[in-house]
This record gives structure tokens, C-alpha cells and sequence, in this order.
């Protein structure tokens, strides 16, 4: 039996809880080892283990792979997530990549200047309700099948329903106006694989408190 | 006989320039609609064209793909670029995405503020010769091959090269220690494909220069 995947990273979900989420709902299991301290990392990194000395690492079927894309391309590709053909693949990314860049904008909102945050809070609502959310309520209501593409569970789904679960902790009334979002979602949460991902316990790490941020900062200088 | 597909950007390099770059040494022969006014801009929008109001935006295959990684992949899984099996595409999206990364810095640089300028070129020529080059010239170091991965021609030796002509623009002395490297833009830019795209009158677009920055900023409000 192969060795299980052996995630590197901090205890925080960062660019790797996007690949936590997927490791689930793959009903892969893996393990974490938490990149506590400077020393840690520069211990990974003088191992020659780190592609470009950056972290997410992870360490699958003998590669010691970097690049959360990279990773998240393989897992899904391995557990049959990402579509049939190249068309669905096509229309897989495109929605990941948006779904990616609004997830950006959320996870790396506690790195904002003090002064600028109330405006970016601003804009990631309204990017949220006036961007992304329609453009993807849209692509459910075109076909309204059960999933985003090919009528078949996929990555898109996965990592969209991450998505509305960071949208929510952000400000619950905006996903208000988007009814088939919000069965995906709970959908999406009913699997048994990804329902025992949402539970206390799992790998799921939870949004960090200013505090905690800060502390990270100082710790690892960034 | 299938359309040539349809590019849809300004006229500059922006985020479609790896496209171009891609399609052209996959011997893909392409039309552009340059977007120069806002005007133009909001007519796309407006068309329901842009999956998240963005560009790029290519007509290929009868669809309006958005995203320029869901581009990218489509185009070099369709034209036998992207490996052979899912390890090795592991590999090709491990160190495209270091390429990426590298090339957004860049991509950026013209519209960082002037008081952050040269702090930025600094932390930009300190990643290019102690991170990202080295990282590449050890892979090519430990095969001997003349490709990055498998043997053989794929997009990661696409983007690499286009990314080291980025680097020589930026200050050619970069590339110095790095003989494989050179070699490999040597190799590259010599395939009949690439070597026409090179020439003046190829698609290929020009550095970026004030003005067109300031007229992009114009158009997409940035």
C-alpha cells in the first residue's frame, strides 16, 4: 500500500487548505507535519526538499511536489476530479481559477495595512455578490444539473463550496440572493467523505484570529 | 477546417503574452481583436463574453475561455505539450508555476509605485539568480537532456524561455552563470516555430513602455 501523502506547511490554512479540502473529499487520507518554527523551515529548505524554498510541500507517490497548482492538478487528476476530456477540464479551470483569485483576496485580507482593510472588506463584497457568485449561480442554473460540469462530481465543486464556506464566515447575508449556490453547498457538505472533513477533529484548520497573525508574522518575518 | 482562435486582450503583453507564445510554437496560427478603448472593454462585458468581466479572453473550439491557466492548459493538452502521463505533468506544473511566479513580479513592475521601484528590481534580480535560475539549471543539470521534462518539447521549456528573454531585458548579465539556461533559449529559439514568432512582424509584442501602461490603465481602470 503506498505511503500516505505527507503535507508540509504551517498550522494555518494558508495556500494549503485548498489541498486539504481535496485530499478529503478524495477520501485520501494524509498526514500534516507543522512547520512550528524558523528552524523548522529552514531545515526543509537545506534539505534541498523545497523546488523554490517555499512551502506548500507535498510529499506523493515518491515526488516532493511544490506549487499548490501543481499539487492540486495531480491529486485531481489521480482521483478522477477533473473532468472527462480536455473541454471539461477547460471549463474546470476557468471556474477554479476564478473561484482562486476571489479566495486570494479572502485568505490574504488579515495581511492588509490596518488603513486599508475597511476598503478591501468593501471590494471582496463586491467582487463576491456582483462577480463571482452570479457568474457561477449562472453556470448551475444553465444546466441545473447537480454539479458545475459534466453532471458529475469534479474539483470545481470542491473547491467552490470552500469558497462559499470562507464567504460566509466573511459575512453570511451574502450568499442571500444565491439559491442554487447554496444547495450546492449543501450538497456538496452532505458527502460522507467531505461531511467528515467539516467535523471537529479533522484537518480542517479553522480562520485565524488577528492575534494569531501577528504572532505567525513575527515568527516566520513576513 | 476549424477557426483560428480568436485572442481578445489590448495590445501590449500583459497576461496574454504566454498564450501567444504558447499557440505560436505550437505552430497554431491566431486571430487578435485588440481592446483600445474603454468603450471596446464594455462591449465585451456587456456581450456576457467575460466570464468574470476579464481579459484574456480566447475563442477556441467554440468556447469563450477566460482565465489564463485555464487557457494555457487546454491549449498545450490539445497540441501535446503537456507530458506524457500525470507525473510528468506534475513536474511541467511544478515549474511552470515557479516561472509564473517570477513572471507576475515582472508582469507588475511597471505598475508598482515609483517610491517602491527599485526595492522591487532588487528583490526581483535577487529572486532570478538565487532562487528561480538556479532551481531550473539544477533540474536540466541532472538529466543532461535537452528538454526540462521527459525528453521532449513541452510548454514548460515554452514558458521557461519566455521568462528567460524577460530576464535578459531586465539586465542580460542575470543569465551569466547559467550555461544551460542559455543554452536551452538558444535551442528553443531556434525551432522553426519559435524563430518565426521571434522575428519582427510575428505576434509577439514589445516590452511594455510608459504610455501603453498609462493607456491600459485607462481602459481597465487599474
Amino acid at each position: 500500500m503506498a505511503g500516505k501523502p505527507r503535507l508540509h506547511y504551517f498550522n494555518t490554512r494558508g495556500r494549503m487548505e485548498s489541498i486539504r479540502w481535496l485530499l478529503a473529499a478524495a477520501g485520501v487520507e494524509f498526514e500534516e507535519k507543522l512547520i512550528q518554527t524558523p528552524e523548522d523551515l529552514e531545515k526543509l529548505k537545506n534539505d534541498g526538499s523545497l523546488m523554490f524554498q517555499q512551502v506548500p510541500m507535498v510529499e506523493i507517490d515518491g515526488m516532493k511536489l511544490v506549487q499548490s497548482r501543481a499539487i492540486l492538478n495531480y491529486i485531481a487528476t489521480k482521483h478522477n476530479l477533473y473532468g472527462k476530456d480536455i473541454k471539461e477540464r477547460a471549463l474546470i479551470d476557468m471556474y477554479i481559477e476564478g473561484v482562486a483569485d476571489l479566495i486570494e483576496m479572502i485568505m490574504y485580507l488579515p495581511m492588509t495595512p490596518r488603513d486599508e482593510k475597511d476598503a478591501k472588506i468593501t471590494q471582496i463584497k463586491d467582487r463576491t455578490i456582483n462577480r463571482y457568485l452570479p457568474a457561477f449561480e449562472k453556470v448551475l442554473k444553465s444546466h441545473g444539473q447537480d454539479y458545475l460540469v459534466g453532471n458529475k462530481l469534479s474539483r470545481a465543486d470542491i473547491h467552490l463550496v470552500e469558497l462559499l464556506y470562507y464567504v460566509e464566515e466573511v459575512d453570511p447575508s451574502l450568499l442571500a440572493n444565491f439559491p442554487l449556490l447554496k444547495a450546492l453547498k449543501t450538497r456538496i457538505s452532505n458527502l460522507p467523505t467531505v461531511k467528515k472533513f467539516l467535523q471537529p477533529g479533522s484537518a480542517r484548520k479553522p480562520l485565524l484570529d488577528e492575534k494569531a497573525i501577528e504572532e505567525a508574522r513575527k515568527v516566520f518575518k513576513f | 477546417m476549424a477557426a483560428k482562435p480568436m485572442l481578445h486582450y489590448f495590445n501590449g503583453r500583459g497576461r496574454m503574452e504566454p498564450i501567444r507564445w504558447l499557440l505560436a510554437a505550437a505552430g497554431v496560427e491566431f486571430e487578435e481583436t485588440f481592446i483600445d478603448t474603454p468603450e471596446d472593454f464594455e462591449k465585451l462585458k456587456n456581450d456576457g463574453s467575460l466570464m468574470f468581466q476579464q481579459v484574456p479572453m480566447v475563442e477556441i473550439d467554440g468556447m469563450k475561455l477566460v482565465q489564463s491557466r485555464a487557457i494555457l492548459n487546454y491549449i498545450a493538452a490539445k497540441h501535446n505539450l503537456y507530458g506524457k502521463d500525470t507525473k510528468e505533468r506534475a513536474l511541467i506544473d511544478m515549474y511552470i508555476e515557479g516561472v509564473a511566479d517570477l513572471n507576475e513580479m515582472i508582469l507588475l513592475l511597471p505598475v508598482s509605485p515609483p517610491a517602491e521601484k527599485d526595492a522591487k528590481i532588487t528583490l526581483i534580480k535577487d529572486r532570478t539568480t538565487n532562487r528561480y535560475l538556479p532551481a531550473f539549471e539544477k533540474v536540466l543539470k541532472s538529466h543532461g537532456e535537452d528538454y526540462l521534462v521527459g525528453n521532449r518539447l513541452s510548454r514548460a521549456d515554452i514558458h521557461l524561455v519566455e521568462l528567460l528573454y524577460l530576464v535578459e531585458e531586465l539586465d542580460p548579465s542575470l543569465l551569466t552563470n547559467f550555461p544551460l539556461l542559455k543554452a536551452l533559449k538558444a535551442r528553443i529559439s531556434n525551432l522553426p516555430t519559435v524563430k518565426k514568432f521571434l522575428q519582427p512582424g510575428g505576434a509577439r509584442k514589445p516590452p511594455v513602455d510608459e504610455k501603453s501602461v498609462e493607456k491600459s490603465r485607462k481602459i481597465f481602470k487599474f
